[in-house]
């Protein structure tokens, strides 16, 4: 394995995917990440030059819907999925600025 | 104190009048009950598919182009990664790589003349649910009514430099967007926000101080106050020696003091990669022509045609075309064969005193065209006299009154029964002895009080010429 990933990147990518890793799995996500940048590397070395850089995998492009109203109020299936809910609302921790 | 000099950015979001969000099909409409106007797509269920709105790309590029923007002919959506409960899907769905407009400028009016604020992108995103913060238990309420309603985002150069310019602009943007139809820009309703970027520097300087974002303005003397204060601490930093902290601030403009908000945690990285769940947006010359030629007559235009094709005061186009809704009533009332001068008079009296009273801005006057249009024909055909005109114009202002009908049932059409009037006359001749000698003494104005005892006689119905003309065959 060329990259090795360190133990502040791979905290700093827990962080930043709000994930709380034990020391084992660190270790795992370590070298899992670093098998992915190998990868990166290997396709790094092909000469794309002249390839648009790519940002869809299907030739399709323009894919509209037109501004008419169609959904109506589905609130009580849509509220099904809230862990908790309170007047209508997804009730969450307290979150402030 | 040394000189110093305040460089100022903006980055403005714009909420579009879309019927529908930008990437599902919930209504955008305000006020609904919490949640009433959700889907899978804009809660951010998994497996739900964003599908774009037409509309949302015809009004940016319209806005592109009124700003003179290069318009990115091939754009794409990416994703801002961050997690915060108002953002279901924990992206948010924006643009990074190829905003939809680049490179455009709006002129502004300034002290020294015409100006250029040049505007660096624009692009196109969605808008985040609303979090209410519950007082009595320790957790927060999320309504996502809102998540996913379109916006654009305007970055403009910092390229401004002194409060003054920063209005001057925000004006200039609400204008063109407005007459667009593509917002009504009401920036104490949310439709129109502005985050100020601002640092200072020595006079002369061409770096760039360290610069603070403050955010949640919503009135323009909050803009203003925001800005003088931003300054004056930076100034003071900077005089004892300290430096400038890059950070984002919030204005609390009951205190008139802003405070720094506590940073997201990492949330500066947000690891934009472009959104798989979208396909690229291909705008061809020819929808791009067909944008260009929809482009309306813009404020400036409007402006000069008044005064050269209706006759207007410049004083009075000026302040008319400054509100798109007035505007608009304006030649729907001409349109209807209403003399120009008397539905401008109308706009520029009545209306702005009610707006006053009200205290309300003029673009949120709701008065229809038809019924300023009809109201202004019963003046003119003599259906109304100008007194109850008045009391007429203040019952038909709030929208939803048909003038005709409202004349009609309150009796107001002005009495032109010539010898009805003529005895109410003769009668009031009779006790005014007084006023009626100073009259024939040659004070002509004694009439005064002879045509106000009339016209309350008459509760206000009487027609005045008929009155004068009554008054000077009875005494002259
Ligand atoms: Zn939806």
């Amino acid at each position: 394995m060329a990259n090795i990933i360190s133990d502040e990147t791979i905290e700093y990518v827990g962080i930043l995917a709000k994930l709380e890793l034990s020391d084992d799995e660190k270790e795992k996500a370590k070298s899992d990440m670093g098998r992915m940048l190998d990868y990166i590397d290997m396709l790094n070395q092909l000469d794309t030059s002249s390839v648009e850089p790519m940002s869809h995998i299907f030739p399709v492009n323009n894919v509209f819907r037109e501004d008419v109203v169609v959904n109506g109020d589905d609130r009580e299936n849509i509220l099904a999925n809230a862990p908790e809910e309170k007047d209508g609302t997804f009730v969450v921790p307290k979150t402030v600025d | 104190m040394k000189d110093y000099e305040v460089v100022i950015g903006l980055e403005v979001h714009v909420e579009l009048a879309t019927k529908t969000k930008i990437f599902c099909s919930c209504s955008t409409e305000f006020g609904g009950a919490p949640n009433t106007h959700t889907c899978p797509v804009c809660t951010g269920m998994p497996g739900s598919l964003p599908v774009l709105n037409k509309q949302v790309v015809e009004y940016a590029t319209a806005v592109g182009l009124a700003t003179n923007c290069t318009i990115t002919q091939n754009c794409k959506f990416d994703r801002k990664n961050y997690f915060y409960p108002d953002n279901p899907q924990n992206y948010q769905i924006s643009q990074l790589y190829l905003p939809i407009c680049r490179d455009g400028y709006v002129e502004i009016e300034t002290e020294e003349g015409t100006k250029k604020v040049r505007i660096h992108e624009i692009h196109m995103e969605e808008d985040a649910g609303k979090l209410v913060h519950d007082d009595w238990t320790d957790c927060s309420l999320v309504d996502f009514n809102r998540s996913g309603v379109p916006l654009i985002e305007i970055v403009s150069e910092p390229d401004m430099r002194s409060a003054d310019e920063v209005i001057a602009y925000l004006e200039k943007l609400r204008l063109i967007i407005q007459y667009l139809g593509a917002s009504d820009c009401k920036l104490n309703e949310g439709s129109m926000r502005a985050d100020v970027n601002l640092s200072v520097r020595e006079k002369g300087s061409s770096e760039f101080g360290t610069r603070t974002e403050t955010k949640n303005l919503n009135s323009f003397k909050a803009i203003a106050r925001a800005i003088e204060n931003e300054t004056n601490s930076q100034i003071d930093l900077l005089e004892s020696g300290e430096e400038v902290v890059q950070e984002t601030r919030r204005w609390d403009d009951t205190k008139e003091y802003s405070y720094a908000m506590r940073s997201k945690e990492d949330a500066q990285d947000y690891r934009y990669f472009p959104d798989p769940d979208l396909v690229p947006i291909n705008i061809s010359d020819e929808w791009l022509e067909k944008i260009r030629s929809a482009q309306p007559e813009f404020r400036d235009e409007k402006r000069a045609r008044y005064v050269e094709e209706y006759k207007i005061p410049q004083y009075d186009a000026d302040i008319i075309t400054l509100y798109k809704p007035l505007a608009d009533l304006f030649e729907d009332a001409v349109k209807e064969g209403s003399s120009p001068k008397e539905a401008s008079n109308w706009l520029m009296g009545e209306t702005m005193r009610i707006v006053k009273d009200k205290n309300i801005e003029p673009d949120q006057v709701k008065l229809e065209g038809s019924a300023f249009s009809a109201f202004l024909k019963l003046i003119q055909d003599g259906v109304i006299n100008k007194t109850v005109a008045k009391e007429v114009f203040e019952a038909i202002f709030d929208g939803g009154v048909d003038p005709v009908a409202y004349v009609e049932e309150h009796g107001l059409k002005m009495d032109n029964d010539t010898d009805g009037l003529k005895k109410i006359i003769e009668e009031i001749i009779e006790k005014n002895p007084k006023a009626v000698a100073d009259y024939q003494a040659g004070n002509k104005k004694a009439a005064g009080a002879i045509v106000g005892q009339t016209m309350k006689a008459t509760q206000g119905k009487a027609n005045p010429q008929m009155i004068n003309q009554i008054i000077s065959e009875l005494l002259d």
